[in-house]
């Protein structure tokens, strides 16, 4: 049930928020639908890119077994979180099967187009909150993949398709940038975009926790230094790790580098200090002050990340790490989400009630 | 060269008169037109079409799981008003839209034009569309009709009738707005003509919104104004969310909605605000469960009570249907003399009502030969066309007439006035009528053109979108030709 009083809380936040933009008043299905849309496109980038990246990885092994291939494609298929679904509709896990649950089966909500569709169906409830511009991209995405011919594809050039789908997210980012008023409506659309970025670095990172050697100064074989090539290139990290470290592509350093960078921002702590820099913007929040208890452990984690070392991870397993690091981020997404996103379904039988009876007294009363 | 071969037929053409020449307000249209090519023409058509598709400039097919969405067809070759017949159809306008808001303040307070019998009590009574919950209730500023669209047709001899009046919440002025710029993009030396603008519709909504907030408004600088949609799902989203963007307001769900002590407040990121004004795109049966509808799940519980109280302002007001009841069609032009002592300046179509004895009878003997409308239908549909119509269909109409009388009204068919349409391989004549759209706000304004609607079928009179109906730009010159 909710009162008309507004609490102290929102009372505060509205001060702040209207010193920032007179504009704002964001219904909260709003705010709901424009961090679903961000996060949908976000993870339809991330997942073409792991898609593109292990299909020309599994090029540099030549020929490989079907089991080579299940190791190869079993893992991905779990880093979506996809795995039991993508058996029940497939015997084998091959580069075919994979990619196609992945990209195009509707049954999958998190393959491509799902993720397409979701983003540009929750655009569709804020169309006079986006631009004409943010709305034609997701519009011609979700026209792009309606209209693919997946035989096509895999004939023709792959890589350039799954290109043509990181565009997409990558023009609307550039739109968002250029075309979105700063206001509150850009923090859910960064927020629900750095949740899912920090979320995808994290479970690539997984996939190839195993390959890990055992001590932090071990070098591996060149089919490892290949499967690290490809971790990095899942997050379009290549580049700047080699600035970083000229080169060299060595396990641990890539594995601290995705997870430690201050600067790179696809690097889980980059996106994780975003993360947290939003939360407390759209809270309305003084700095080192947390508007509740979920927020306050965010802000705990990110002084652990910040001062953790790479020597620690690894006493404390990076597996566990990194599932701690998608714990934490769930739940901070979930916190955020009902915090000012979600409302309760109104109860339409005891509205009605209420309003008849307040009718009724109304008329007794003239 | 494809003007050339262009045939008039036995109608009133809007480009050409009847001997073949382009009328002046025409020509510098026909010059354009009359120059392309087959594929020039295809290629600027595919052009826009693209650009509708990708801009998701559609409507959502109803009773289609895919939920698909189309396109509205739109014919490059724009429709011209000049000027002086739009100053006669602006005036007519004015004065309809005025006596029907008198009409509407009339019924619903002391029912003077009942007692005087100039219409019939229980016609009014009976309409579908009568709120009862309404009477002696004061809308603000005294408008109930804040937005309308009416729709004018022209006959054979090219005369501007009225065909009916929408009231409750008419739909397109999206398609107006969205036409035009499609227009000017395909064809921008065209508009070397001299075209009057129509953007400024949606700032004139908003404005006409904020005249009607309460005193007492609750927003900062301004009442707080949002636009009431039935989702994303309804056929007109586009429509909703194009109107709300444009007039910079936020576009609400009922779910986003909650009444508490009279007042309604959305449901936003920093709690409960405060609503002033409701532009509604959510008919009077949906739109407050507590009090129509219980099964609505649209609508907000307890919006009449805060608009009864005085804390809201809806728009258009409820219980305007009343008025673009087909039945209360018949007696506009009485509605017109009674309160404003004028004359009609635009007529209707000759009409005939069912529920009266003599008409009843010349309607059953003359069925193939009758237009016969339901009475509060609309979008083509509840309706028989006499003359093309097949035995059963005439029989199942006799029945529902005979049945329930009130429901029906009957008309001659208009022979509607042709504008050369895009065919496939070249121009042909194809039925058309105009929606305006006329604003009542501080006072009355009509956006000049419309939207004209175009039936692409060969021969049809039916330029309903859900029924084949496409539409063009519409063009009120600055200047005479």
């Amino acid at each position: 049930m909710f009162t008309a009083s507004t609490t102290t809380k929102s009372n505060q936040r509205r001060d702040q928020i209207a010193q920032r933009d007179q504009e704002t008043v964001m219904l909260s299905r709003v705010a709901g639908s424009l961090y679903w849309m961000s996060r949908n496109l976000e993870r339809s980038e991330n997942i073409a890119r792991l898609l593109d990246v292990n299909f020309q990885l599994l090029l540099d092994f030549g020929s490989v077994s079907d089991e080579t291939l299940k190791d190869h494609w079993v893992p991905v298929l779990r880093a979506a979180g996809e795995e039991n679904l993508f058996f029940q509709l497939y015997a084998t896990a091959d580069s075919r099967s994979v990619m196609e649950f992945m990209t195009f089966r509707s049954e999958n909500p998190n393959s491509v187009i799902s993720c397409i569709n979701s983003a540009r169906e929750n655009a569709r409830h804020v169309r006079d909150q986006i631009s004409q511009a943010m709305w034609q991209v997701l519009n011609d995405a979700y026209l792009f993949l309606k209209d693919a011919d997946q035989e096509s594809i895999w004939e023709g050039d792959t890589s350039a398709f799954y290109d043509q789908i990181k565009k997409y997210s990558y023009s609307f980012q550039g739109l968002t940038e250029s075309t979105f008023s700063r206001n509150e409506g850009y923090e859910f659309i960064q927020f629900g975009k750095f949740i899912e970025r920090a979320d995808k670095t994290a479970r690539i990172v997984d996939i190839k926790y195993h390959i890990l050697l055992p001590k932090v100064t071990d070098v591996g074989g060149a089919l490892d230094a290949a499967q690290w090539h490809a971790v990095l290139r899942s997050v379009t990290a290549l580049e700047a790790y080699r600035r970083y470290h000229v080169a060299e592509i060595v396990p641990w350093k890539v594995v601290e580098f995705l997870m430690f960078s201050e600067s790179f921002p696809r690097s889980i702590r980059y996106c994780v200090e975003e993360v947290h820099e939003l939360v407390q913007r759209i809270s309305g929040a003084q700095p080192g002050h947390y508007l509740n208890e979920g927020q306050r452990r965010f802000g705990k984690f990110l002084q652990d990340l910040r001062f953790a070392t790479k020597e620690e991870v690894l006493r404390q397993g990076l597996h566990q790490f990194l599932q701690h690091v998608l714990s934490e981020l769930a739940a901070i997404a979930d916190n955020v989400f009902d915090t000012f996103m979600y409302h309760p379904p109104i109860d339409m039988v005891a509205e009605i009630r209420l309003h008849q009876q307040e009718r009724q007294q109304q008329q007794i009363g003239a | 060269m494809l003007l050339k071969d262009y045939e008039t037929g036995d109608f009133f053409d809007e480009m050409f008169t009847a001997d073949g020449n382009v009328r002046p307000h025409y020509r510098r249209v026909a010059e354009e037109f009359g120059d392309i090519t087959r594929e020039e023409y295809r290629n600027k058509q595919a052009a826009v079409e693209l650009s509708f598709m990708r801009g998701g400039v559609t409507f959502t097919v109803y009773n289609d799981s895919q939920g698909t969405e189309r396109i509205f067809p739109f014919d490059c070759v724009p429709r011209v008003i000049p000027v002086e017949e739009w100053e006669v159809l602006e005036k007519g306008l004015i004065q309809r839209i005025t006596a029907l808001n008198l009409f509407l303040h009339d019924i619903y307070h002391e029912q003077k034009i009942l007692k005087d019998k100039v219409i019939p009590a229980h016609y009014v009574l009976s309409a579908k569309h009568f709120r009862r919950e309404f009477m002696n209730f004061s809308v603000p500023k005294n408008i109930y009709a804040h937005i309308c669209g009416t729709d004018l047709i022209r006959d054979k001899g090219g005369s501007y009738l009225v065909l009916e009046d929408n009231l409750r919440c008419p739909s397109g002025a999206s398609y107006m707005l969205e036409n035009r710029s499609a227009l000017k993009r395909a064809f921008p030396d065209i508009f070397s003509a001299g075209v009057r603008p129509v953007e400024g519709y949606p700032q004139a909504l908003l404005k006409g919104m904020q005249h009607v907030a309460p005193a007492n408004f609750a927003g900062d600088d301004h009442p707080n104004v949002v636009l009431l949609t039935p989702g994303v799902y309804n056929s007109a989203y586009f429509e909703h969310a194009f109107l709300a963007r444009q007039m910079g307001i936020p576009i609400v769900e009922g779910r986003d909605l909650v009444v508490r002590d009279f007042k309604v407040y959305m449901r936003t990121t920093a709690g409960l605000v405060r609503v002033d004004v409701i532009y509604r795109r959510i008919d009077d049966d949906f739109i407050d469960p507590s009090v129509f509808r219980p099964d609505s799940i649209l609508g907000v519980p307890g919006l009449v009570n805060a608009a009864r109280a005085g804390n809201v302002c809806l728009a258009n007001s409820i219980g305007t249907g009343v008025a673009d009841d087909k039945v209360m069609y018949y007696f506009v032009p009485k509605i017109i003399k009674y309160y404003l002592g004028e004359d009609p300046i635009l007529n209707n179509v000759d009409t005939f009502l069912a529920s009266e004895a003599s008409d009843k009878s010349y309607i059953l003997d003359n069925l193939a030969k009758l237009v016969v409308k339901s009475a509060n239908e609309a979008g083509g549909y509840g309706m028989l066309m006499g003359p093309w119509a097949a035995q059963e269909e005439i029989e199942e109409f006799r029945k529902n007439i005979i049945a329930n009388p009130r429901n029906f009204i009957a008309q001659p068919p208009i022979s509607l006035s042709r504008h050369p349409t895009w065919c496939e391989e070249g121009f042909e004549g194809r039925h058309i009528d105009l929606r305006p759209y006329i604003l009542y706000g501080e006072k009355i304004t009509v956006t000049p053109g419309g939207l004209t609607r175009v039936a692409l079928r060969k021969g049809s009179l039916v330029v309903n979108s859900s029924q084949g109906g496409g539409s063009k730009d519409t063009w009120v010159l600055h200047n005479k030709a």
